[in-house]
C-alpha cells in the first residue's frame, strides 16, 4: 500500500518536473495566433482597418477587439482565410473600410516634387527614396500601394497606378464555355 | 552500344501528319525588311539593351547582353539600323505587347569581325563561360539559356550526353530535316559539348518514324572519333520531353525534385548542339533557325529563316496560308498556342508554325462531365492523377492541387487527347499552375513588405533613443564643460555657420511657379515642422533636467 502510493507520487513529481521544465524551455515568445493571422494580411500596411498597421490590426483581431472583415485590400479571399482560422462564419466585407481596389503602385511626378520628404516619412516600408530639398521617387518593387504618401504631399505629385497586365504577370485564364443554342 | 530501350508509362501516338513537310529539302529564306527582336525569347532575365535607335548593326552584333545568371543575349540577325526599342506584340499566349529592338535591315548582310576557338585546346569552364555572349538557347522550343547546362559541375560530373532528335509532337518536322542535312555538324556539336562536360557516354535519341534521320545520323556518327551511339524509340508521344527519354534511352527516371543533372545526365536539342559547334567553331551567334511550316499553307516545308522574321513573310515563303485558315499555332498541335497575330516574329523558340482550319482542327465537342474513368491517369506519361487534379483545379483548391504534384505536370495534353469526355483538362492545369505561381509571388511580396515595416519600426525607436542618448550626453557634457575656452567655442560656431550656410545654398526644386494656395500650404507646414522640432527639443531638455 505505501509503496504503490510512494510510487504514484513520486510519478506525479517527476512528470510535473518534466512538464515545469519544458513550460519554461519551450516557451513560446509572442501569440503564435496573431502572427498567424499576420500571415493571411496583405502587409499592405495601409492602416484602411483603423489600426497602424497589419501587426496591430492582427491583434485587435486576436483579442477579439476587431472583426475579420476590416481589411479592403484583402478583399474577400482575405476574410475567408480568416474565417476558415478562426472558425467563424464568413462575412462580406465592411463597406466603412473601403472597397477593394485593383493593385497600383505610387508614382511621383519628379517635375512637380519639390523635396519636402513628407511621403518619406509617410511610407510604411520605406519605399521612398529622396532627401530634403531633392527630388523623390518610388522604389515600385517596394511599393505596397498603401496611398499613405498621397494625402502628405503638399503639390499633390503622387498619384497611384494601376499595375495592369503585363507578359511577367499575365495568367492562363480559368476555362470558360460559351453556352451555344441548340440547332 | 545500345542494348535495350525502356518504357515509360502513358503516352498516345495521334496522327503524325509529317510527311507534308519533309518532301523538300532545307530553304533559306532572305531578308525582310524589317526584323523585330524581342528580348524575351527565353526561359530567365530579359536581358540588357546594349544599342540605341539610330545605330548601324553588323550581322552577329550585341544588341542586349545577358542579365543576371539565367539569361541570354540577344544579337542582330543581319545588319542595318535600330530603328526602335519599343512594345511590339510578341509570340506569347497572352498576346501582350512586349519589349522589342526593330532592326531596318540594309539587304548587305555584313557580318561583324568573327573567330573560331580553338576549343579542344580551352578549359572547358572557361568556354562555358563564353557561351554567354553566344544568344544559344535550347531550340526545341523549351529556350533554356545552354550556357547553364553546358558548365562543367563540381562534384556530381555529367556522365551520360543525350542528343534528343526524337521529335515527338506531330506536324513539327524541323529537327528531322536538319538531321537529314547537317549530321556533320551535329555531330561535331556533340563532340564540343561532351569535351565540355566530360561525358563519356552519347547517345542520340531519334523516333523510329525518321528512318531517313536515323541513317544520316548513323553515318555522322561513325565518321567521329568519339564514341556517340544511335538509339532508334518507338514513336510515341511525348517521347521528346527530355525525362521521357532519358527514361526510354537509359531507364532512369529522374525525381521530381532533382535535376537530371544530379543523376549524371544531360539532354540537348540537335539544333543546339549544331548552334553551340556553329559558335565555337565558326564564332557565328544565333542568328537564323529552322522552322516548320505546315498545316492550312500551299507549300509546307521547312525553312532557315532569320530570327524576328514576321510570321506572314515565313507562310508567304510557304505558298501563303490557304483562304479557310482559322488561326495560327505556334508549336505543335499538341502543346502549341494560338498566336495573337501573323504579324508576330520568329523567335528563338519558334520551332513550328502551323496554319490552322476547321477541317485540320475541327471544334472540340462541348465538354461533359467527368465520368472517372481514369482514362488519363493511364495516359499520363508522368504518372500522374489528371482527374484529381482536374476537380482540384476546377474547384479553385489549389493547394490541394500542388499537393497532388501538380508542378510535374509537363501539360503534353495526354490526358486531354483521350479524354472520352473532352475536357479540356491541360487549360485547368494552366490556369492552376499560374494562380499558385501569382499567390506565391504575392505571399513573398508580403513578407518583404512585413520585414521592410519591421525595421522601419525598429529604426524609428533606435533613432528616437539615440537622441535622448544625445540629449543626455550634452547636458552633463554643457555641465561640465561649462568654463570652455573660447577657441573651441569659436570653432563650434563656425562649423555651425558653414552648415547654416550650405543649407540655405540648397535650393528646393520645382517652387518657382506655385500658386499662393500651394505655397501657403508649404509655409504652414514648415512651420509647423519647426514647431515640432522646438516641442521635441523642449520636450527632451525637460526629460533631461
Amino acid at each position: 500500500m505505501l509503496a504503490a502510493l510512494l510510487v504514484m507520487a513520486g510519478l506525479a513529481f517527476a512528470l510535473g518536473a518534466v512538464l515545469g521544465y519544458s513550460a519554461l524551455k519551450f516557451k513560446v515568445e509572442g501569440d503564435p495566433l496573431v502572427d498567424r493571422i499576420d500571415a493571411i494580411l496583405p502587409q499592405t500596411q495601409c492602416g484602411q482597418c483603423g489600426y497602424p498597421g497589419c501587426k496591430p490590426y492582427a491583434q485587435a483581431i486576436a483579442s477579439g477587439e476587431a472583426d475579420i472583415n476590416q481589411c479592403p485590400p484583402g478583399g474577400e479571399p482575405g476574410v475567408k482565410a480568416l474565417a476558415d482560422l478562426l472558425g467563424v462564419e464568413p462575412k462580406p466585407l465592411n463597406a466603412e473600410h473601403g472597397a477593394p481596389k485593383p493593385k497600383s503602385v505610387a508614382v511621383i511626378d519628379e517635375n512637380v516634387c519639390i523635396g519636402c520628404t513628407l511621403c518619406i516619412q509617410a511610407c510604411p516600408v520605406d519605399a521612398i527614396l529622396g532627401s530634403a530639398k531633392h527630388m523623390h521617387t518610388v522604389i515600385a518593387s517596394e511599393c505596397t500601394g498603401c496611398e499613405l504618401c498621397v494625402a502628405p504631399c503638399p503639390v499633390d505629385c503622387i498619384s497611384m497606378q494601376p499595375i495592369g497586365e503585363h507578359v511577367d504577370n499575365w495568367k492562363w485564364r480559368y476555362p470558360v464555355f460559351e453556352i451555344k443554342q441548340a440547332a | 552500344m545500345i542494348s535495350k530501350i525502356f518504357k515509360f508509362n502513358g503516352g498516345v501516338h495521334p496522327p503524325e501528319n509529317k510527311l507534308e513537310s519533309t518532301g523538300r529539302p532545307i530553304q533559306r529564306l532572305g531578308i525582310p525588311g524589317e526584323l523585330v527582336l524581342p528580348l524575351r525569347q527565353h526561359i530567365g532575365n530579359l536581358p540588357k539593351i546594349r544599342v540605341q535607335p539610330g545605330d548601324q548593326v553588323l550581322k552577329g552584333q550585341l544588341l542586349a547582353e545577358a542579365e543576371g545568371s539565367i539569361s541570354a543575349a540577344v544579337h542582330a540577325p543581319t545588319s542595318g539600323m535600330i530603328v526602335s526599342i519599343e512594345d511590339k506584340l510578341i509570340p506569347h499566349p497572352s498576346g501582350l505587347p512586349d519589349m522589342c529592338i526593330t532592326l531596318k535591315t540594309d539587304g548587305e548582310d555584313r557580318w561583324i569581325p568573327h573567330e573560331p576557338v580553338d576549343w579542344r585546346q580551352r578549359n572547358p569552364a572557361e568556354l562555358a563561360a563564353s557561351l554567354r555572349d553566344s544568344g544559344i538557347v535550347g531550340l526545341g522550343g523549351a529556350a533554356f539559356p545552354t550556357q547553364i547546362k553546358l558548365r562543367p559541375s563540381g562534384g556530381s560530373g555529367v556522365k551520360t550526353l543525350i542528343i534528343n532528335g526524337a521529335e515527338c509532337e506531330p506536324y513539327i518536322t524541323c529537327d528531322d530535316m536538319l538531321m537529314r542535312e547537317r549530321a556533320d555538324e551535329i555531330v561535331k556539336g556533340i563532340e564540343i559539348a561532351q569535351h565540355l562536360l566530360k561525358a563519356d557516354n552519347c547517345i542520340v535519341g531519334i523516333e523510329d518514324n525518321k528512318p531517313e534521320a536515323e541513317k544520316a545520323m548513323r553515318v555522322a556518327c561513325a565518321g567521329s572519333a568519339s564514341k556517340i551511339g544511335v538509339a532508334v524509340v518507338p514513336t510515341l508521344y511525348p517521347s521528346g520531353d527530355a525525362r521521357r527519354l532519358t527514361a526510354l534511352l537509359t531507364g532512369i527516371e529522374v525525381p521530381s525534385s532533382k535535376r537530371s543533372t544530379d543523376v549524371g545526365i544531360q539532354v540537348f536539342n540537335v539544333a543546339t548542339m549544331l548552334a553551340v559547334y556553329r559558335y565555337l567553331e565558326h564564332g557565328e551567334t544565333v542568328t537564323s533557325r529552322i522552322v516548320t511550316v505546315t498545316g492550312n499553307v500551299g507549300a509546307p516545308g521547312n525553312f532557315e529563316v532569320l530570327l524576328g522574321s514576321s510570321i506572314e513573310f515565313l507562310l508567304a515563303a510557304a505558298g501563303g496560308a490557304l483562304p479557310d485558315t482559322n488561326g495560327l499555332i505556334m508549336g505543335g498541335p499538341m502543346m502549341g498556342f494560338s498566336l495573337p497575330s501573323s504579324k508576330t516574329p520568329i523567335i528563338k523558340a519558334t520551332n513550328c508554325i502551323i496554319a490552322g482550319a476547321p477541317k485540320l482542327f475541327p471544334e472540340p465537342p462541348p465538354a461533359m462531365p467527368c465520368i472517372r474513368c481514369a482514362r488519363c491517369a493511364d495516359a499520363c506519361p508522368v504518372n500522374l492523377q489528371p482527374q484529381e487534379l482536374y476537380w482540384y483545379a476546377r474547384g479553385r483548391n489549389l493547394e490541394k492541387a500542388r499537393e497532388y504534384q501538380l508542378f510535374d505536370c509537363i501539360e503534353c495534353g495526354c490526358c486531354s487527347y483521350v479524354c472520352p469526355s473532352d475536357i479540356p483538362l491541360v487549360q485547368y492545369y494552366r490556369f492552376a499552375k499560374s494562380e499558385i505561381i501569382a499567390q506565391d509571388k504575392a505571399k513573398e511580396a508580403a513578407s518583404l513588405a512585413r520585414e521592410r515595416n519591421d525595421f522601419r519600426l525598429a529604426r524609428i525607436e533606435r533613432e528616437k533613443q539615440e537622441r535622448a542618448q544625445k540629449h543626455a550626453q550634452k547636458a552633463a557634457g554643457a555641465k561640465a564643460e561649462a568654463g570652455a575656452d573660447d577657441a573651441k567655442k569659436a570653432a563650434i560656431e563656425a562649423a555651425m555657420a558653414r552648415a547654416q550656410a550650405q543649407k540655405a545654398e540648397v535650393t528646393p526644386q520645382n517652387t518657382e511657379n506655385l500658386d499662393l494656395a500651394v505655397q501657403a500650404k508649404i509655409a504652414d507646414i514648415d512651420a509647423r515642422r519647426a514647431q515640432t522640432e522646438a516641442k521635441a527639443e523642449n520636450k527632451e531638455e525637460q526629460q533631461e533636467n
